[in-house]
């Protein structure tokens, strides 16, 4: 090496220092200090001269024929602009994501409490709920079909959606299905080779995103006859794809801007109120905005699927599993929202991390009257990972072994193969992540001399000084997939285009990716600033000017739209350099951009890039579409459909009052494979948030549906894990690369919230003997008075 | 009705305020300061947290008369007249607690008011103050480190001063 090449080395060793904002680092977030000064603007902040609210009429019956809609009284109230039925929308009446099943408004008849009937625009929110209260719907209350016995006979029980109206391809009140048979089965030969056989059924509860800023937006008309949105939503460009129709307007025409999002969760993947207040600003010419209060957010979307699962399992008498059998019944409740890919989900995740031989299972999701379910972090992959778990932890008791060990004896690998015949050809360290936790140090135990109340079940409520508590320790590890599945082409689009403001090198990243709070907006620039070698990067604001970025959800934004950035900033950057070697007639091979320099490893700085770019731009979009999937064969579940595969174990150490039935979670471990983190600190975020939802489902959060009615939807009564109820949450982040993810990165969002549940039980269970066959776990499930 | 009061230092007033409204609802819609936030409108999340004559109340749940000639200090008025962040707003950036930021005003609030009492609270102590705050990204672990590297910092400006 000559000492030219060395000093070059040096010196770009130097510049290269500069950047620690880039990949890898952990810079703040570039919208931190708008939001702690209260100026970011979310949904519910905008504003507009003039501008209307509107609000929805909702049915109090889960099912029920609408006889009549009279409308006429609510018109009559002072400062009301518009009342709209169905019978006012201009365009198509249904939508969906993935099957056009809903009517944006209802038509004849509700199939959920708390479905939209009418609309009303006032010029204030009282008006507008006076308005509503006047609107008269003459109802032929329906008696709701919403257990699993109901909907499977519907002969007896009756149809959610006539046999006429659907327009899926599931049948009778079954909305989706997927089987899935890998080796030989589940048949009476093969329970034979098993030494040892566990049975369980199971039980999740619906649980909600509970995000806290409610849905929420201001459409506002324009002189071309379209609309803008501004809006909080996950996915613009799926939203408009959904709205246009219904408002029978060309996509150009409507046109969304990202507000800002107060957490998303998957609960704001299906339209909520985007369609209403565009239809009332259209109608009045005005703009409207419309913001759900508490209870009316628990109507307005979708939430987590409620299960009943029942698995078996077999083993040899050294702990090898044989075979698992599964069944999963999902309610996807009125509508089909995102169940299709849920049911996906749990059909092919729903045996866990483990190498299992053969394999049947069966998942579906019916149709019903109660809450249309939907998105929610983990997808499908949650409510069996409660199943699976709880199920490996039985095995483990009946043959007498370690509960970590057995799951490490069955633990899948790198070049094993999913049920789904798909090889896992990239790392799964699943043993390893298991051992990690096991290894932390235990909080220290119970100190009955020094115990501060505040720190036990019951907490503030001083309801304990110690006496009736347990401890337990409990383990779990989950897989997941990241981005969209089955033969979806799930691509993302960006755009980056680099000049020189104010004497500087200026990255600017325009995408549509929602940011929710997961931080993509930070990673993006941390992109920006690794592939061109600059410090200031600049976010546009996301919009549907640009191309689509897909969903916030899969775990998917970092590795598909971060990809998509990674790819435009490379194709500046290879614009950059050609027009460096047209201008100067460079013919080194490894030129690149470091420190706001054009650079050669070999022979050093070669210009500063504010040189090179002149007065000119470079400004190009790439679209990152990540390597093909297929659809699973219906019957068997065979096919290489899913993009990706990510893992988290969890250790949960419990406090138990057994004689109130209350649980103080003392600690709750993670160890997760991130592949590569790109903000370490945000990577920590989101497992320590995923993991604190996964805590709620496990021992709080529940809508509880009686009879297709929905009976807590409020803050007072849907109970989400405070600061007291949440313990200290220690992570350990391993990164092992991902060959085919853009710089080795898994997807981290979701994986923890699958994991974490069967953890806290095991800990419960641990602590108490009980069965614990349902989440969440409430007090009467301790205390047996149930 | 009409509605006067002090914010963040300022005269304000507020014309045909329905009598039925919130302090919430005329901060947000009405005088121009959205930042504290109607995540429940019920007083379960703290979102919409401000002092009220230096006393930290669930906005959504003072009716907009109650404050007549009071003061209220909302997420707006932490920061200096410059618009440099105040220590706890610092912090909470410094620490990666913010995601999505909804909860986030709510929380400074009550955080500034429990380190004006008490500069050099517990682990203990920061969760039972800040146990009427719901967040729903964070899993509060970050939150928990704001609050201690503001604690820490505040104490480092005492002993400085």
């Amino acid at each position: 090496m000559s000492a030219r090449t060395i000093q070059g080395q040096k010196n770009l060793q130097d510049i290269r220092q500069a950047s620690k904002d880039g990949i890898g680092g952990s810079p703040l977030r570039p919208d931190g200090n708008l939001k702690v000064k209260g100026e970011f603007a979310y949904s519910s902040d905008m504003w507009h001269e003039d501008m209307l609210w509107g609000m929805a009429l909702r049915s109090p019956h889960p099912r029920a024929n609408i006889l009549s809609v009279d409308i006429s009284e609510a018109l009559k109230v002072p400062g009301v602009y518009a009342v709209l039925t169905h019978d006012d929308i201009p365009g198509t009446k249904y939508y969906g994501l993935e099957i056009q099943d809903q009517p944006a408004l209802a038509i004849d008849k509700v199939r959920y409490h708390g479905e939209a009937i009418a609309l009303v625009a006032a010029d204030h929110p009282e008006t507008a709920r006076r308005a509503v209260k006047k609107i008269k719907v003459e109802y032929e209350v329906l008696t709701p079909i919403t257990t699993e016995e109901q909907c499977l006979d519907p002969e007896t029980h009756g149809y959610v959606h006539e046999p006429h109206e659907y327009k899926s391809h599931g049948s009778g009140n079954i909305c989706h299905s997927q089987k899935l048979v890998s080796g030989l089965g589940v048949t009476d030969e093969v329970r034979a080779m098993a030494d040892v056989i566990v049975k369980g059924s199971y039980e999740v509860g619906m649980q909600d995103q509970a995000f806290l800023g409610p849905e929420s937006g201001l459409a506002v008309p324009s002189e071309d006859g379209g609309v803008d949105l501004y809006i909080a939503t996950q996915w613009l460009h799926v939203d408009r794809q959904q709205m246009a129709p219904v408002l029978a307007l060309p996509e150009e025409k409507v046109r969304l801007t990202l507000a800002g999002v107060g957490g998303a969760f998957g609960g704001r993947e299906d339209l909520s109120m985007q369609i209403h207040a565009c239809l009332l600003a259209l109608h009045t010419g005005k703009p409207v905005k419309i913001v759900y209060a508490r209870d009316e957010s628990f109507f307005g979307h979708v939430h987590r699927h409620p299960a009943t699962m029942t698995y078996e399992h077999g083993a040899t008498r050294d702990g090898k599993l044989v075979f698992a059998d599964c069944r999963i019944v999902l309610d996807g409740g009125a509508y089909a929202s995102a169940s299709p890919a849920v049911v996906g989900n749990a059909a092919s995740l729903g045996h866990g991390p483990y190498v299992i031989p053969n394999v049947r299972m069966e998942a579906i999701a019916l149709y019903s009257n109660n809450p249309s379910c939907g998105a929610m972090r983990g997808f499908g992959a949650v409510q069996a990972c409660f199943g699976y778990e709880s199920q490996m932890d039985k095995l483990a008791v009946e043959l007498g072994m370690d509960p970590v060990e057995l799951r490490q004896l069955n633990a899948m690998a790198e070049g094993d193969f999913m049920p789904t015949g798909q090889q896992i050809d990239s790392p799964a360290p699943v043993a390893e992540l298991l051992q990690r936790v096991k290894d932390m140090p235990l909080p220290p135990p119970l100190d009955l001399e020094h115990l501060d109340v505040r720190t036990l079940p019951g907490a503030l409520s001083n309801t304990s000084h110690g006496e009736g508590i347990v401890r337990g320790i409990g383990y779990s590890v989950g897989i997941k997939n990241v981005g969209f599945s089955e033969g979806f082409d799930d691509y993302s689009t960006a755009r980056v285009r680099l000049e020189v403001i104010g004497g500087e090198p200026v990255a600017m990243v325009h995408t549509a990716m929602a940011e929710v709070g997961q931080g993509g907006v930070t990673v993006h620039a941390q992109i920006a600033r690794t592939e061109l070698g600059v410090e200031q990067v600049t976010i546009h604001p996301a919009n549907t000017e640009v191309g689509s970025a897909g969903s916030t959800s899969a775990s998917r934004q970092t590795y598909m739209t971060g990809g998509a950035v990674k790819l435009a900033a490379e194709a500046v950057r290879q614009a950059l350099i050609e027009k460096g070697r047209r201008r100067y007639g460079w013919q080194h091979r490894d030129i690149t951009l470091v420190g706001g320099k054009v650079v050669s490893e070999g022979a050093g700085v070669l210009v500063p890039m504010v040189d090179l770019l002149g007065d000119e731009a470079i400004d190009l979009t790439r679209e990152h579409h990540h390597r093909p999937t297929v659809p699973f064969d219906k019957e068997t579940g065979q096919g290489f459909g899913h993009v990706q595969y990510t893992f988290c174990a969890n250790r949960a150490v419990v406090d138990v009052d057994v004689e109130l039935g209350l649980v103080k979670v003392v600690e709750l471990t993670a160890a997760q494979d991130v592949g590569k983190a790109l903000n370490p600190l945000s990577v920590v975020g989101q497992i320590q948030g995923g993991c604190t939802q996964a805590l709620g489902l496990a021992v709080m959060e529940e809508i509880v549906v009686k009879d297709g009615k929905v009976r807590n939807a409020s803050f007072t009564d849907y109970l989400i894990p405070t600061i007291l109820d949440t313990p200290p949450i220690p992570v350990d982040v391993l990164e092992r690369p991902d060959p085919n993810a853009p710089y080795g990165l898994r997807g981290v969002g979701e994986a923890p919230t699958v994991s974490a549940t069967p953890s806290i039980v095991a800990a419960i269970r641990n602590a108490t003997g009980l069965a614990l066959n349902r989440v969440p776990v409430r007090p009467e499930h301790l205390t047996g008075t149930l | 009705m009409r509605v006067t009061f002090t914010a963040n230092g300022k005269p304000v007033e507020a014309d045909d305020v329905w009598e039925g409204e919130s302090l919430l609802y005329v901060l947000r819609e009405r005088v121009g300061l959205p930042g504290s936030k109607n995540a429940c409108e019920q007083g379960e999340c703290g979102s919409c947290t401000v002092y009220l004559d230096d006393t930290p109340v669930c906005s959504c749940l003072v009716a907009a008369g109650q404050v007549q000639d009071r003061e209220v200090r909302t997420v707006e008025g932490l920061a200096d007249e410059n618009g440099e962040l105040g220590l706890v707003q610092q912090a909470f950036v410094d620490a990666g607690a913010v995601q999505c930021g909804f909860c986030t005003p709510g929380l400074l609030v009550q955080t500034d008011a429990l380190l004006e009492r008490d500069p050099q609270p517990s682990d203990t102590d920061i969760r039972e103050a800040l146990s009427g705050n719901l967040c729903r990204c964070t899993g509060y672990e970050k939150i928990m480190d704001a609050v201690r590297l503001a604690s820490a910092r505040t104490c480092e400006r005492a002993a400085s001063e």
